[in-house]
């Protein structure tokens, strides 16, 4: 039998170590991570300009491929496409095809026909654009935009670029994430790049119910009590509770979950001064976060948003140039064998 | 091989020849932009000869250039980086070396997503011909002539030289 390769990076990347899919952060090292960092920040000037476009994609389709709906998300690949001068298809998935019987695979080689250059994934499933990118036409780049319980790396990555640019640099830096992280793909995501990037520690504050069995092994240290999670951080990243679970058996209530683990003015005090507040949004007020830590000065979650755009860019861009250069290597490979 | 170019008598070439252009146009507060990394160099010692006030704009070309779909993104983009606005200002575009002129047209389309200038002075340290494109310098320090083993590259910024390399083929 032959052994299942646990790295994605054979998908992932091309055999000069540049991004063709962006699927997930496992696997990608420090190096990558600071180059797609790098990379958005040069995309940040571009939304500051009075025509907020570069010409990178100019002729190259992507589509948008929602299986689950985001507004938030899709919107800023959205326009990241858009600034990269791409033609967009979003496909909404409920009116679509495969509400109509059609197969995902039939769907893909559909859209593949109409010369589509790039898919954009969000799926309720775990690895659903990592099966995409290997049934997918070569030349064709995904990018996951959150698959199941599993991975949400332009999340991830845009938290980070927010993060480097309050704190310069993740030497030293002590980062909480708070609340579900049993159902928060996102969390995963970042407890990878933290590490990857340097964190001294990454710490999660939740009830037991919220925490996935053998958390610690993702990387982290665990704190249930927020009172004590809080001290000597630089970075305190709530998440959003999805209210949906609340009825479960997972929590008492949202007033219970508030007065335990929700960020107010009181428990901030209790980080560093200097620490910034983070959240992936929506957010829920009076749920995770009080309003005015929300607004307040040490809130960044606004700059989350305008970087995400930056993020999705640097992302496609690089996932396009691996998969053009990669194709210009195969070519000359075959010229040089048939010389 | 390498040997050493002197710079000076090319960069004074380069002043004078400017200084003719903006008299001629009658240009007054012209804004420099150099095209990283050797134009930003030699955007800097010209902003000061030519006792500019402004500080240069320094543009990077990653983002226009037309090879993507051939090579992908390089790896060292770097934000460019003006501090004026483009819109109706007459601007000196400057580069060390300008060969196949590609480098020019992705700046040119550039400085034009920042707003419509009223126009452009294309100024080059060294001009090696073997254009591809339809684009002129203005101002040129030197115009050399390399044969197909022969390279020359702009070293800096401190000390500023140009090498002038041999491959011995």
């Amino acid at each position: 039998m032959t052994a299942i390769d646990p790295s994605p990076n054979h998908l992932q990347l091309t055999r000069g170590g540049q991004l063709r899919h962006f699927l997930t952060l496992d696997g990608l090292n420090r190096e990558l991570l600071t180059d797609i960092l790098d990379t958005a920040d040069s995309f940040i000037e571009v939304g500051e300009r009075s025509i907020k476009k570069v010409p990178l994609l100019r002729g190259r389709t992507v589509v948008n491929l929602f299986f689950e709906s985001s507004t938030r998300t899709r919107s800023t690949f959205e326009l990241a496409a858009k600034r990269l001068s791409a033609d967009v298809l979003n496909l909404d998935i409920s009116t679509s095809a495969t509400s109509k019987g059609e197969s995902l695979s039939d769907t893909l080689l559909n859209l593949e026909a109409m010369a589509s250059d790039m898919f954009v994934v969000r799926h309720s499933q775990s690895g659903a654009p990592h099966f995409i990118a290997e049934s997918v036409t070569p030349g064709v780049a995904i990018i996951n935009a959150g698959d199941g319980r599993h991975a949400h790396p332009t999340q991830a990555m845009l938290d980070m670029l927010t993060i480097r640019q309050h704190k310069r640099s993740f030497a030293g830096l002590k980062v909480a994430i708070v609340g579900d992280i049993l159902h928060s793909r996102v969390a995963r995501s970042q407890i990878r790049a933290l590490n990857e990037l340097g964190a001294e520690e990454v710490r999660v504050i939740a009830p037991g119910t919220l925490l996935p069995r053998d958390v610690e092994d993702l990387g982290c240290t665990v704190e249930y009590d927020m009172i004590r999670g809080m001290r000597d951080l630089d970075v305190v990243i709530m998440l959003r509770l999805q209210k949906e679970r609340m009825e479960g058996a997972l929590l008492p209530s949202e007033r219970e979950f508030y007065r335990l683990y929700g960020l107010n003015q009181d428990k901030l005090a209790l980080a560093k001064p200097d620490c910034i507040v983070m959240h992936p949004g929506p957010i829920n007020r009076g749920v995770e976060i009080e309003s005015a830590v929300a607004d307040g000065p040490q809130s960044v979650i606004l700059n989350q948003v305008t970087n995400g755009i930056a993020i999705r860019m640097a992302v496609m861009s690089m996932a396009m140039g691996g998969q053009m250069a990669e194709r210009q290597q195969k070519q000359m490979e075959r010229e040089g064998g048939r010389a | 091989m390498t040997a050493l170019l002197d710079i000076n008598p090319l960069l004074d070439e380069l002043e004078a020849g400017l200084r003719d252009v903006l008299e001629r146009r009658s240009i007054k507060n012209p804004a420099l932009i150099g095209i990283r990394t050797g134009g930003v160099w030699i955007a800097d010692i010209l902003n000061k000869r030519l006792g500019l006030k402004q500080d240069f704009g320094e543009l990077d070309i990653s983002f226009y250039r037309d090879d993507f779909s051939r090579i992908g993104l390089n790896p060292t983009v770097t934000p460019s980086s003006l501090a004026f606005d483009t819109e109706g200002r007459d601007i000196i575009l400057v580069d060390d070396v300008i060969m196949s002129g590609r480098t020019i047209r992705a700046a040119m389309n550039e400085i034009f997503d920042y707003g419509r200038p009223a126009s452009i002075i294309l100024a080059t340290l060294i001009d090696l011909g073997a254009r591809e494109l339809p684009i002129q310098p203005d101002v040129v320090g030197k115009v050399l002539e390399l044969e197909t083993y022969q390279r020359v590259k702009l070293r800096g910024p401190e000390p500023l030289r140009i090498e002038f390399q041999e491959t011995g083929q």
